[in-house]
């Protein structure tokens, strides 16, 4: 479907090592890794995106978090969030 | 005041009319105007109210005397201009004072300007008029504030008589006992009659909060250890397809994608985060000045006892311990022999020693060979079973688990403390006297000793090589391959396949079955399709084995077409990621290279796994080298179908041969961080090799003055290789540096360079093995710049096999043109 499209495109770009779709309680509903490390990631991410959402919400009540980028040694995450789902990819940017 | 004192104002008019015009008739001086009573009558009559005179009529009209005075006020001095005296004695004492200075001049009542001889107009001095006082209450305040008796003061008259003033005294005496303590004294008393009562008294008062004390018990709760158990929420199948098909994941996907999608563009786009100042520190110290490159002498190891007149023929890092490498000896034989070798029986005990870095005299463990061993191998999955192709043809198991605590503890031997509290004293006793009684080493069983190892498996006789197995390989585990770790494993990590190869045409695959497996049913054997038969039931050791270890497989590397038969001398696999036990994931690490023959690609399942998944993704194709027995080394590729189907076994594809080197190939190995990209190295030359591309090797060297012996990938560098000569040398060929010749050079020994062995010991310690005719194993510390790849030298190596790559099919290309052409 079109879900299933959408993915695949963003699955297909370079350096994108995995996709993750959360629910709003953080529970993995699509994933392309396996089960340990999804639910690992959707625990952990999905602690830091409320973290965010409500460090910016504090700080300007107007405001909502948009985007989340970690960029670290290895790899990049980015975390999409919103109302009830949250969409993460890991990339490897080029290098 | 003057109550007979009248201001008038004279207009113009009157003044003209009673002849008192201001500065012609009447002047400041003479100001006194004497005016007729009747006359101011008449002009009060004729002019009536307007008259000058008139708020004066009534004055006027009782004025005693004929002639009235009115004086020219010029000072103004009660009022008016003018002023009028209304009585006689007033105007007299007016008229005369002034008149009184010039009395001899004028003392007529007549009216005449006065003159003006007096200049000064004094006031007649009047004594002051004594006046009653008037009271206006002052007299109280005095009278207040005035002090007063209240009480009649008291007169105190005292007296005495006259007489006694002056008398004589008389003193008497007392006793002072008869006086209560001896003492008199005439005491003060307070006289209430004299004390003041104080009826008004200031006092100060300060708040205070109340304090009170109070205390409180607690109930102590003693710590207690508390845990929990928890598994992270997942959906079901059915909820997870539920939710993937609402709607609201679509919506949530639409919104969300675009964002998504320009943030991967923009990591593919552009680095931000590059660090350029860094990487021109890097580019600046590869293509600047010349970097230090060395291999510096880190050990050397060498035993008298067991390697007089041996050389070592394959050295091996232990793959888990530090500091630990085995290496084998064999009788050192000169170059005809070791063409033509068959089996030898020899005298002399053929060992396998282990060396450790904390001890570089003694060897930590012996294994004890049935015949010389030519290649050996750890296994990958136990570090303790290690399998060696003999001489002779035969394969040889050991396991030494027992001794594995020992080896991790090599330091602490070294250091003298031994693990025995018996052998504490012996210890050092013994070191010494292993030097000046060799036998005593021999006869003792102390732990200096190294332990002698006996090989727990040989393989039998018939079925193994006639000739010396040169090559010996533990196949890899296999499970399937995510991109990020492999999670799922479809067996259990133990590799326990070799392959083994010989100058007699053929390779052999063993299979060892498992021993210390407890899971391994027995009937798994079953499953496996094989041209021989398998080895019996699952024992508890090799024991069983002894002498009657069939292989798995053989495959006869003959030419169907031609009868050719080739002689494999090494074999080397392209999937190699064996998984060394460790407790984090499982990670794929290369394997020790040892120079193998390429044999032809194929898929293959390892049949004693438990769960026979199909493999099919997987690879194992191998590449043989040869040796062929006619003297023409060639290199071949053959393409092997699965080992499932044997009848079709014999199917073989030979795709490509090539006669490159002069000699005997010593060396096949891929690189480890190419997996299609292959070094052979035999005789004068080397050449790299890239599978897929048929025309030729994609480089190759130009003889050398000395013969190749052995060679070897770096394994961290990927344009790096080390190649070992005949005369003591290592050539350190970089090729991101110079492709026609050697980058640097050193001299390790005097000896032929046999063996050549790289180990990552440590992020910062890299070695090199290298072992010499002589039977000394040097260790060598690899230098950084040797060990530490530049930033894109993996980009730049690949970038350069495709530029030759590119260019051989460019030059196949012009080839044939011209073939046409002709």
């Amino acid at each position: 479907a079109e879900v299933e499209e959408t993915l695949k495109r963003i699955q297909a770009h370079k350096g994108v090592i995995a996709t993750i779709v959360i629910n709003a309680e953080g529970i993995p509903i699509r994933t392309t890794l396996d089960n340990s490390t999804t639910v690992q990631y959707a625990g952990l991410l999905h602690q830091l995106t409320m973290k965010a959402r409500s460090t910016v919400r504090d700080i300007d009540p107007q405001n909502d978090l948009t985007f989340l980028r970690i960029r670290s040694k290895k790899h990049e995450i980015m975390v999409a969030p919103d109302k009830e789902y949250l969409l993460i990819v890991i990339q490897n940017p080029c290098e | 005041g003057h109550p007979e004192i009248f201001p008038l104002v004279f207009t113009t008019k009157t003044q003209e009319i009673f002849n008192c015009r201001v500065d012609e008739d009447v002047t400041e001086e003479n100001c006194f105007k004497l005016i007729k009573k009747e006359d101011i009558i008449q002009d009060l009559k004729t002019r009536a109210t307007i008259s000058d005179f008139h708020p004066v009529k009534k004055v006027v009209l009782e004025y005693p005397g004929e002639e009235l005075l009115v004086v020219f006020d010029a000072k103004f001095q009660y009022g008016q201009n003018f002023y009028f005296v209304a009585s006689e004695e007033a105007k007299e004492n007016l008229l005369k004072p002034p008149e009184t200075a010039e009395e001899k001049e004028e003392e007529e009542e007549e009216e005449e300007e006065e003159n003006g001889e007096e200049t000064l107009e004094v006031h007649p001095y009047k004594p002051p008029v004594h006046k009653p006082w008037i009271s206006l209450g002052s007299e109280k305040e005095v009278e207040e504030e005035s002090v007063k008796d209240t009480v009649t003061k008291i007169k105190y008259m005292i007296s005495r008589v006259r007489r006694k003033f002056g008398a004589p005294i008389t003193f008497a005496d007392k006793n002072a006992s008869n006086v209560k303590d001896s003492y008199v004294e005439c005491t003060s008393y307070q006289d209430k009659t004299f004390s003041i009562k104080m009826l008004e008294k200031d006092v100060g008062i300060q708040m205070v909060p109340k304090v009170r004390e109070a205390s409180t018990q607690t109930k102590w709760a003693y710590p207690k250890n508390a845990a929990t158990q928890y598994f992270p929420r997942q959906l079901s199948n059915e909820e997870k397809e539920e939710s993937q098909s609402s709607e609201k994941l679509k919506e949530f996907l639409t919104s969300v994608h675009l964002r998504m999608e320009i943030a991967l563009q923009q990591n593919e786009i552009m680095n931000a985060f590059f660090d350029d100042w860094k990487a021109l520190a890097e580019d600046e110290s590869s293509s600047g000045g010349k970097p230090d490159v060395y291999l510096k002498a880190y050990q050397s190891f060498t035993d008298l006892h067991h390697l007089r007149d041996r050389t070592i023929s394959c050295v091996c890092w232990h793959p888990t311990i530090y500091g630990i490498i085995a290496a084998s000896a064999r009788k050192r034989l000169s170059y005809e022999e070791q063409v033509n070798l068959c089996d030898k029986s020899l005298l002399h005990q053929s060992v396998i020693l282990f060396w450790s870095f904390f001890d570089p005299i003694h060897p930590q463990l012996i294994l004890e060979c049935p015949e010389d061993i030519y290649c050996f191998q750890f296994s990958p999955s136990d570090p303790n079973i290690i399998a060696g192709g003999c001489i002779n043809g035969q394969v040889v198991l050991w396991d030494i688990s027992q001794h594995e605590e020992k080896l991790q503890n090599a330091k602490t031997v070294a250091d003298g403390v031994k693990e025995t509290a018996v052998n504490m004293v012996n210890a050092s006793v013994l070191n010494i006297l292993q030097y000046i009684y060799p036998s005593l080493t021999q006869v003792q069983q102390s732990s200096t000793e190294p332990p002698l190892v006996r090989y727990y498996a040989v393989s039998s006789i018939e079925y193994s090589h006639k000739k010396p197995v040169t090559d010996i390989h533990w196949l890899p585990d296999y499970f399937e391959d995510d991109r990020v770790g492999a999670t799922s494993e479809n067996r259990a990590e133990i590799c326990v396949q070799l392959v083994t190869c010989s100058p007699d045409s053929s390779v052999l695959f063993w299979d060892i079955p498992a021993t210390k497996l407890p899971e391994q049913p027995s009937s798994e054997k079953v499953k496996e399709k094989k041209v021989f038969y398998m080895p019996p039931d699952v024992p508890d050791t090799f024991k069983h084995l002894d002498l009657c270890w069939k292989p798995l497989t053989k495959i006869n590397l003959c030419e169907s077409d031609t009868n050719r038969e080739y002689s494999p001398i090494r074999i080397s696999l392209r999937e190699l990621h064996y998984h060394y036990k460790t407790s984090e994931k499982v990670q794929s690490v290369n394997t020790l290279e040892v120079p193998a023959k390429e044999s032809p690609y194929r898929e293959m399942s390892t049949p004693s796994s438990k769960n026979l998944k199909g493999l099919e993704n997987i690879s194992t194709d191998f590449s043989v080298g040869t040796e062929v027995s006619e003297n023409n080394r060639l290199l071949m590729k053959m393409l092997i179908q699965d080992i499932q189907k044997t009848e079709q076994l014999n199917n073989r594809k030979h795709t490509q041969k090539y006669a490159i080197h002069t000699e005997t190939i010593n060396t096949l190995q891929r690189s480890p961080f190419f997996k299609d990209i292959i070094l052979s190295i035999g005789g004068r030359n080397f050449a790299i090799w890239k599978e897929g591309v048929t025309n030729g090797p994609i480089l190759q060297s130009s003889c050398s003055a000395g013969r190749y012996t052995a060679g070897q990938w770096s394994l961290t560098r990927p344009g790096v290789f080390f190649i070992g000569r005949d005369d003591g040398n290592i050539d350190i060929w970089d090729l991101l540096k110079k492709t026609h010749e050697i980058s640097h050079f050193q001299n390790i020994s005097e000896s032929m360079i046999t063996f050549i062995s790289p180990w990552i010991a440590s992020a910062k310690q890299h070695f090199l093995a290298v072992s010499d005719d002589l039977g000394v194993l040097h260790v060598l510390e690899i230098c950084q710049t040797l060990s530490d790849p530049s930033r894109n030298e993996h980009a730049n190596v690949l970038d350069y096999f495709e530029r030759e790559v590119k260019y051989l099919k460019y030059c196949e290309q012009e080839f044939q043109e011209h073939q046409e052409f002709q």
